[in-house]
């Protein structure tokens, strides 16, 4: 069986059942409230999420049964009296060492634990960044919502800030450098397209088994890196994706060349372009792209895929992949996007998507 | 002294619905919320020691802010907005 956790306007959902089939609904934990972000850290089995309470701000709770009771963790703050407060909780990610988890926010912090999530520290390094006072936020905030280690060394870490752009650390987050050689932010005038922290990456994905291999989902383009971050290759331009906006990215783990992207109409729209819902796949790493959308809403379907809302489960030919929208529904491929079915349709705006 | 008094969910972090303590502005009162109720920490005053945004608070019957000065014997409530969809 496979498990989903579902973040949701009004709530965690918990799914479970068989690719090809409706999953059932097997746990609700927090009714009512925004769950930005749900994830399993699979070393311990513990559930972890991020809500934020549009009363109480912002918390991350942990627990080992979704369906049970769940404890508040400490830390996840700001120092107090300053200027700035919490505004939300976008991501966690298990780090390379054992307890060891990332979570990223607004103001575009980043968060460590090693205790397996109950107890969280700011990251001094990115909070007091000299660039800080230069940050500008993109239309969710001044977001931290892409984490990534490289996988066995846990001295390296990416992470990128909407609308800031990649930050790269090799000292395990005690020091940070902005990476954003070779991305192109066509929203700014041409004039001001040099600023190099001025960058809308919506997300990164890295190939496990090449790790220096990056895919990028921008604002509005589509890119590879093959330096770990270093520089970064427009892999749109001149293909036939539809639009070169969108916002989650997922790779299938056995294969670098992948990539998955779900274009949306950019600007104010953001929504599937035409009411075709498709997910689009490359397996020559970004030169050529393919519809993969056999069974997924074929018009009339104008929907939003937020960028934490598309993950995958499994490898090869077995990759299963789901996403969510923000009109409830979500969708689910069982054999790496050759067929889709519907998993669930009636849940609050969906804001995640994770497998367990 | 003043009594605070909540509702859930911070009744519940707290251990109950009213509470008698010491300050003579409401956020010095929810500093002291905080000091007797750990829990509560981070619900109500943010870290800039601002009142988060679609929290309510009232003393006796007029809307309060952080600077609000606060008597012996008044009544300090706190509750949600009326807010959200």
């Amino acid at each position: 069986m496979t498990e989903l956790l579902v973040g949701t306007r009004k709530g965690l959902f918990a799914l479970g059942g068989e690719p090809g089939g409706p999953f059932e609904v097997t746990a609700r934990a927090f009714a009512g409230e925004p769950v930005e972000y749900a994830m399993r850290d699979a070393r311990s089995g513990r559930t972890l999420a991020a809500t934020t309470s549009p009363f109480y701000g912002p918390k991350i709770w942990v627990t080992d049964d979704p369906a049970g009771d769940w404890e508040q963790a400490d830390g996840v703050a700001l120092p107090e009296g300053g200027d700035a407060s919490l505004a939300r909780i976008w991501v966690i990610v298990p780090g390379e060492e054992d307890g060891l988890l990332y979570a990223g926010g607004d103001p575009g912090v980043l968060f460590e634990s090693r205790d397996g999530g109950s107890t969280w520290a700011l990251n001094e390094g990115l909070w007091g960044h000299p660039t800080r006072p230069d940050w500008s936020p993109g239309n969710g905030g001044l977001c931290l919502h892409t984490i990534v280690p490289w996988p066995g060394d846990p001295g390296r870490l990416l992470v990128a800030i909407s609308a800031v752009g990649v930050w790269l650390s090799d000292d395990a987050g005690a020091t940070w450098r902005h990476s954003n050689e070779g991305i192109v932010p066509r929203y700014l005038p041409e004039e001001a397209r040099g600023n190099p922290i001025a960058h809308c990456v919506h997300d990164v994905r890295r190939a496990p088994t090449r790790p220096e291999r990056l895919f990028m989902q921008f604002h509005d383009g589509v890119y590879r890196s093959d330096d770990g971050g270093a520089s970064w290759l427009d892999i749109a331009t001149g293909t036939d994706l539809p639009s070169d906006f969108g916002f989650p990215v997922v790779v299938d783990p056995a294969d670098p060349e992948s990539a998955y992207v779900i274009p949306l109409v950019g600007a104010l729209d953001r929504t599937t372009p035409g009411g075709v819902v498709e997910v689009w796949e490359t397996r020559d790493a970004g030169a050529t792209w393919a519809s993969r959308s056999d069974g997924l809403p074929a018009g009339d379907a104008y929907l939003t895929i937020l960028r934490e809302a598309f993950d995958s489960a499994g490898a090869g030919d077995a990759l299963e992949l789901y996403f969510g929208a923000t009109s409830g529904d979500v969708f689910g491929s069982g054999d790496a996007a050759g067929s889709w079915f519907t998993v669930a349709d009636h849940l609050p705006p969906v804001y995640s998507v994770r497998t367990a | 002294m003043a009594v605070v008094r909540l509702r859930a969910p911070l009744s519940e972090l707290a251990g109950g619905r009213e509470h008698d303590l010491e300050g003579t502005t409401v956020r010095e009162l929810l500093r002291a919320l905080e000091r007797s109720c750990p829990a509560v920490a981070g619900w109500v005053l943010d870290e800039r020691g601002h009142v988060r945004e679609h929290i309510n608070v009232y003393v006796n019957a007029e809307p309060a802010r952080e600077e609000t000065a606060v008597a012996d014997g008044d009544r300090v409530h706190v509750l949600p907005s009326i807010t959200g969809g």
